[in-house]
Formats: structure tokens, sequence, C-alpha cells
């Protein structure tokens, strides 16, 4: 690093300030240049790995799927299972919550996003959703019965009162988005696997 | 005295901030046109290399500080993580660990500078002291960063060093207390070792900046140690000495790269492979390389508080010598015998380093005594006596004669070099016994460790080894490496019944494995791996062929050397006789032999051939980043050596005109 301050000083204000020397001037353009381009050069290949060690490390990557047995998930129940440190709800719908979440027409929608987008399809009774407010950050309540639900009977965020539906999606409150869906799949019908 | 700075420079934004706060001005004036003798040879080099060494080191330790535990039960393991899982951790680490003896190189010789040219001399003399200051405060650093490891050699390490103050008479006692904060080191030792080793180098930068002010008020010294007489005398610093110092940054830079990409654990000791032991000391314990000739001295004394002063002396005697040195002829190039006797002491404080990694007895305790009388005979008699007696060569008029004189600085690092070198055959010594050497896939700097017989290891190692040891720091997903596919590995550790946390009657739960799961261990604990095997501790495999001397070669050793023990051998009962084991009494009977294993390859099923193939498979285990470090080095190594040489040409464009 030191390398890279004294080769780009040497390139803003080198030319002989001492002794007046005419010798080649070009071929020592040339080589300052050449020798600031590659202390740049390599201050970024150091600079590298250690922004890149910041990122997750093979342990965090590797822990990045689990898998949830959905049997002995009653309707009208739902779970909390963490995944990659984050709260995942996984909801058992009953028919009513899952009439509701269809019914509703779009464009009464803050983010618009049709109910079948949001489960896999043949398996509407599960909702699975990444429990995290889209406003800043919270756990919002309604995963479990005794949970308040908001008038959407899905979720409430207690922070500041956003309101979601049984879909997961914002229908009221400050937040922006509707209740993000992480990537999964059914490994088998009880059986899914997130990540 | 309030008032604006009248700020030269052109650029609206640069003036307007210099006006105010003129760091512009201040840079300019220090490191652009500040006077500087011309005739310096590279030996200058060495405060610059060291002020790059400091950067690295802090630059490192904060990303290694992101993922270190400062926690006994955690901080062996975490380091593990550091080299197997985070990104370039392990380039990170090694950048680091040996970066701190980087750092100690080139202090030294830009200490050995000071020495030979007289820069400690007045004016100079609180320049001096200062650099003293920042020695005592980089082995303080660098002592308690070798603790953070959490292995056998950190322990002990630690216990040695801070036993070193119960020395003291009264007080002794309790400041070893103190320094613990309990009654042996322990997890309060670790750390605040943590929190100073993280402090220090801030410190560093602060007393570093007093050195180089004071440094930029009386002048650097020059090779022929007299003054600037006139501006003919100098060069502005920049550019002359910024590319000077980038050639030098440069080469330093590929010796850095050269160790830690092609022999990252040659300073370092195997024992600290070994997770940290409270209730047994390794057999031979020795400091890094760094302090050995302190620790010599430390030990070349019979009387514990004796020892101790007469190695903190050896330091503290540094700080009055412009008092000592009683010449008043800076350079030793004008001092026909101090120019002699100098090396004199450098050979006294090599010597002492050597004594240092061997064990003290024989030869090693006459020629330890023998140097320590003589560097302290040095300073206290040789110095004051002859700057009266010594009858200098006449001095040059002015500094714009120059003599370049390249020998001293090659003869420095001649005997750095070798001095290295010697202090490493301590731990050959040790072993006493001759390994049969093999030749492995992974040797020399373009060797990679041999997949197809690293997955025969893994086989020979989960059907035999795995029954007693465990191999904790490796998960499944880890046998990527040596070449197994997304589904083997998956299959694999499918087949494999590992804990899985608690079931919901808050029971320890077991299941099958996935990629993400560790190794599966024997033995729940270390107790029950204990009782199983006669109160014998099968060692965790991780990182095995890293934490015994000899490496692959040992393990193969020990693979193949069973055999009847000699008539005149008493043997306790339970052990069993190894040729190549130290001691040769080993608790673990007689694992392979012919035919024990099968392989899917074809390849031969004796012994020989499955020792090879576990051994090849411990190396990888151990080292699973070789094959990348070794690409790395190449390239690092040879982008380094381009620019060396680029930053040479320009250094010779600048220069020509002054040469």
């Amino acid at each position: 690093m030191a390398d890279s301050t004294a080769a780009s000083t040497a390139d803003s204000h080198g030319h002989d300030s001492h002794g007046g020397h005419p010798a080649d001037p070009s071929k020592r353009d040339m080589l300052e240049l050449m020798a600031s381009a590659g202390a740049a050069i390599f201050g970024a290949s150091i600079v590298w790995p250690l922004v890149a060690s910041m990122n997750p490390a093979a342990d965090v990557l590797a822990l990045s799927s689990v898998e949830v047995d959905l049997t002995p998930i009653q309707p009208g129940q739902g779970i909390v299972v963490s995944w990659q440190g984050k709260p995942i709800f996984v909801r058992h719908r009953t028919p009513e919550e899952i009439k509701s979440a269809k019914d509703v027409k779009l464009n009464e929608l803050n983010d618009p996003q049709a109910d079948a987008a949001r489960v896999k399809a043949g398996h509407d009774e599960w909702l699975v959703l990444i429990g995290i407010c889209t406003h800043l950050g919270c756990i919002p309540l309604g995963n479990k019965p005794a949970d308040v639900r908001g008038e959407f009977g899905g979720y409430f965020c207690p922070c500041h009162g956003s309101v979601y539906d049984t879909s997961g999606r914002i229908r009221r409150g400050p937040a922006p988005k509707n209740l993000d869906v992480p990537q999964y799949a059914f490994v088998t019908d009880s059986k899914i696997k997130i990540g | 005295m309030a008032g604006l700075h009248k700020s030269e420079f052109a650029n609206p934004v640069i003036n307007w901030v210099d006006t105010r706060l003129p760091i512009f001005t201040m840079m300019q004036k220090e490191y652009g046109v500040f006077p500087t003798p011309k005739n310096f040879n590279y030996f200058w080099n060495f405060g610059a290399l060291a002020m790059v060494c400091l950067m690295v080191m802090i630059l490192t330790g904060i990303f290694l500080a992101m993922n270190y535990q400062p926690n006994t039960e955690l901080a062996f393991a975490s380091v593990q993580h550091i080299m197997r899982d985070v990104n370039y951790g392990w380039l990170i680490r090694y950048v680091h660990q040996n970066g701190a003896s980087m750092f100690f190189i080139v202090t030294y010789i830009h200490i050995f500078r000071g020495l030979y040219y007289g820069s400690y001399k007045s004016p100079r003399e609180l320049l001096w002291m200062l650099g003293v200051v920042i020695l005592l405060l980089m082995m303080a650093t660098a002592f308690m960063g070798y603790v953070l490891p959490w292995g056998q050699m950190s322990y002990w390490g630690a216990t040695v060093i801070t036993n070193l103050f119960s020395a003291f008479p009264v007080v002794g006692k309790h400041i070893v207390t103190l320094l613990w904060g309990g009654f042996s080191v322990d997890q309060p030792t670790l750390n605040r070792f943590f929190a100073l080793h993280y402090l220090l180098p801030f410190v560093l930068i602060g007393v570093i900046f007093l050195h180089v002010a004071a440094l930029h008020i009386v002048g650097s010294n020059n090779p022929l140690g007299i003054d600037v007489k006139s501006p003919q005398d100098t060069v502005p610093f920049h550019p002359y000495y910024t590319i000077k110092d980038s050639v030098g940054i440069c080469v330093f830079l590929m010796i850095w790269a050269g160790f830690v990409c092609f022999a990252p654990n040659f300073l370092g000791d195997p024992n600290n492979f070994i997770p940290a032991n409270p209730l047994q000391t390794p057999a031979d314990i020795v400091p890094e390389w760094y302090f050995l000739p302190y620790y010599a001295i430390l030990r070349s004394v019979p009387n514990k508080l004796l020892g101790v002063c007469l190695m903190f002396g050896s330091l503290l005697l540094l700080l009055v010598l412009p008092w000592l040195d009683t010449s008043r002829v800076r350079s030793a190039r004008f001092r026909p015998i101090y120019r002699k006797v100098i090396w004199v002491w450098i050979l006294s404080f090599v010597v002492l380093g050597v004594c240092g990694a061997h064990k003290p007895e024989g030869i090693w305790v006459i020629l330890s005594r023998v140097a320590t009388l003589y560097y302290f005979a040095h300073l206290l008699v040789v110095l004051p006596i002859l700057g009266k007696i010594e009858r200098p060569l006449p001095l040059p008029e002015s500094i714009s004669n120059p003599v370049v004189v390249r020998s001293g600085l090659i003869a420095a690092l001649v005997a750095a070099f070798f001095g290295l070198q010697a202090m490493q055959p301590a731990r050959a010594e040790s072993a006493e016994i001759r390994l049969p050497e093999q030749k492995w896939s992974f040797d020399g700097a373009f060797g990679t460790p041999d997949m197809a017989a690293a997955q025969r290891g893994f086989k020979v190692y989960s059907e035999v080894c795995a029954a007693c040891h465990a191999m904790q720091y490796l998960h499944y997903r880890d046998l990527a490496g040596i070449g197994l596919s997304a589904e083997q590995i998956k299959a694999f550790a499918a087949s494999v019944t590992v804990p899985q946390g608690l079931n919901d009657e808050g029971m320890p739960k077991e299941g099958p494995g996935t990629p993400a799961s560790q190794f599966r261990s024997p033995f729940p604990n270390d107790v029950a791996a204990r009782a199983a095997n006669n109160g014998a501790l099968p060692p965790d495999l991780s990182l095995i062929a890293n934490a015994r001397e000899g490496g692959a070669d040992y393990i193969y050793g020990l693979m193949i050397g069973f055999a009847d023990p000699p008539k005149d051998m008493k043997m306790q009962s339970g052990m069993n006789y190894n040729i190549y084991f130290p001691g040769h009494q080993i608790a673990m009977p007689q694992p392979l032999r012919d035919g024990q294993v099968t392989y899917t390859d074809g390849s031969p099923t004796n012994l020989a051939q499955m020792a090879k193939d576990v051994s090849t498979f411990l190396y990888w285990a151990a080292n699973p980043e070789e094959t990348e470090r070794k690409q790395i080095g190449f390239r690092a190594i040879l982008y380094l050596g381009f620019m060396a040489c680029v930053t040479y040409a320009l250094k010779r464009k600048v220069w020509a005109a002054v040469h």
C-alpha cells in the first residue's frame, strides 16, 4: 500500500525537481505509468481477499437449507423454523383463509401479487414466508392461533402496525412490500426443503 | 497565533482544506521536498519496510479479529474456522502469522543499521530511545498475539513469560496474579491479551509518529555519519527515496509472499497445532525465533532473579546506548576497531539465538554464557573505552563524495538468513529418530496432494482410524477438496449417523449426516475416549500432519513402524513397540495390516500403500488450502518480481542525474 502512495505521488509531480535531466522523458513517463498502475492493481488485489472474507463463510453457506416435516401442523396452525438465522413462518391455512386470500382484487393491494404466485401449485394450504416485516425488520405476530392477526386475518407487526393478509401481503401500515417467500420446494407431500 | 494558513496549492479544493488545516502543506514539506542526504544505501529502506509491516499487520489483524473468539473453549477452533471456512481466511492468517516474523527481521536490520552507522548519537538520542520503546511494544504485541491461537506453545509461552515477573521479590507473585486475572493462565488471561493485542498496535502508531517526528527535526543520518553541510548534499525525499523505497518494498513483499505461500509454517512450531492443555507441557518449549536471544540470556544464568534482570537489562541498556558509546564519530566506516567489534556483538546476538533454540545442555550452556558475557561487555566496557582509545579515520569533507558500499547490507542479509536457519535445528535434534522419508505428491513448490491417494486414504481413515480418532475440524463438504463429487459427499454423509441437536423431549438426537455435518466423532467426549482406550486419548487427526515433527513422514513411519520390542527393552503393560514413535512405547496397537481395506481402484492393499495413502489424506486434511495457496504464491511472486523490475528501472531513471 505504501508502494501505491509512493508510485502515484511519483506520477503527479515527479519530473526532476532536482538536477534537470532530459534523458528520454517518454521512457520515464512509461515507467511511472507502469509503476502506478501496477501498484493500483496490487492494492486492489490486497483489498479483494479482505473484503471477500466478510462474506458468509463456507460453514454458513453449507447450512443454507433446512427440511421441515409438515405432518404435525394442523389447519389453522403455524410453526416457526429458523433458516439462515431468520424466522420462517410455515402456516397450514384453513379453506376460509385460502378463499379470502384468493378473492382479493389485485388493484386493492399495495404490492399487487396473486395468492397463486405465493404458494406452490397444488399445495394451496401451505403458506411459507420469511417472518420479517418489510418495514424495519421486526417479526410480525399472527403465526400462533392466539396471536393478534390484524383485520385481514394474516399477520400484524407490533412495531409500527403493518397489517398483512392470509397470503402475507401488505394491506395497511408503513411496510412497503409483501412478506418475502423464501426459496423452497416440496420434497414429498408432507415435507418441504427451504433454501 | 490563530489565523489561516497561506496555502500554495493550486487545486481549489485542496487549497480550501489546506488553508484551514495545512495537512497537504505538511505532507509536501515532510515527504515531498524534505531534504534527505543523497547517499543512503539500501539499509535506509528498512524503516519504510517496517512501516509496511505495521500497516499489513493492522489490516489483516482487524479482519482476523472479525472471526476470532477470545474464549478458551473456542479460540483454537475459531482459528481453524478462519483457516478452513472463511473466504481467504488462510491467506489473511498466514500473512499475519508470518508477518510477525517479517516485522522482526526488518526491525532488527533497521536497528543494526542504526548501530553500524551510529544513528543513535547526538543529536538523535531521543529518536533512538523512541525506537527502543517501539521495539519493546512490538515484543509485547507479538507475545500476546502468539497466545491467541491457544495452542500448546501459546499456552506454555504465556505461562513461562508471565512467570518471569514472579522473579521479583515480594511483588512478583502479585504481579503475575494480576497479569493472569486468576491463578493460572486461563480465560481472563486470554481475553485481556486479545484486548491488549488489539490495542498495542495503535499505541505503536503513536510512538512511531513521535519517532518519525523526531527524525524530521534532527534529520536522517547517512552512511558516512557526517552532517549535511549544504543543499548539494541532499535530494528531495520525493521522488528519490519514494521510488527507492518502492523497489525495496517489492522485493520484501516477494520474500513475505514466499513464506506465506510456500512455507507458511517454517517459522512456526508443530506443537501449536495441538490445542492448549494446561495439564501437560510440551517436551521442547521454545519461544518464537525473534525472542530466542533473550531467552538464551535468561537461561544462561543459574539464578532466577538475575536471569530475568539480565534479560530485561539486555533491552533496557539500549536506551542508554547513546551515552555508553563515547566516540563522537558516528559511522563505523571511520572507526577501524568498532567496525570489527560491532560484528562480534552481532555474532554474540546470533549465537544467543541459536543457543536459545537448543536445550540448555553441554556446549549450548557454555556458548550462551560466553555470548551473554560479550553482549553486556560490549555495551558496558568495550563501547565506553573504545571511544577514548580508538583513532578514527579522517572524515570526508562532505556527503557529495559518495562511496557506495553494498557489502555491509549483503553481509547483514546473509547473516539474517543463516541466523534464521540456525535457529531451526532444535526441533530436528529433539526427534533423534530418523523417519523413513518418502517422496510425496505435495512436495516442492509445484506439488499438490494426489487426489486418488487422498481418496484411498480417506477410505482407510473412515474404515480403520475413525474407530478411535476424531477429525473434528473437518466436515463432509470439505471432501470436495480431494475430488469427491457433491453426490458422493451427500451419499457418504447420509450413510453416517451424526448428532443432530435435541429432540422434542430435549434429549440428544441422532440422524443421517449432511454435507454440512462435522466428521462423526467416535466418542462423545474426551473422557469417554480415554475410558475406551485404557486411559490414553487418541488424538484428533484434523491437524496431526502439522502437529508432529516430520508431518506425513511421521504418520507413514508410525503406520509401518510396529515391531517386536528389542530384548533389553522393558515394555509397560498395554503398550506397543514402534520404531518411529518418540520413546518407542505407544498405546495404539498396530492399526493397519496388509489387505485390511478394500480399494475400489485396484491399487495394492499392502501396508506400505495404505500407510502412504492415509498419510496423504491426513496431510491434505491439515492443509486443505495448499493447492490454491501455491497457485496464489506463484502469481504474487511473479507479479511482485515484475513490479520490482519496473520500479528499479524507474529508480535508475530518477537517480540518473544524481549519480
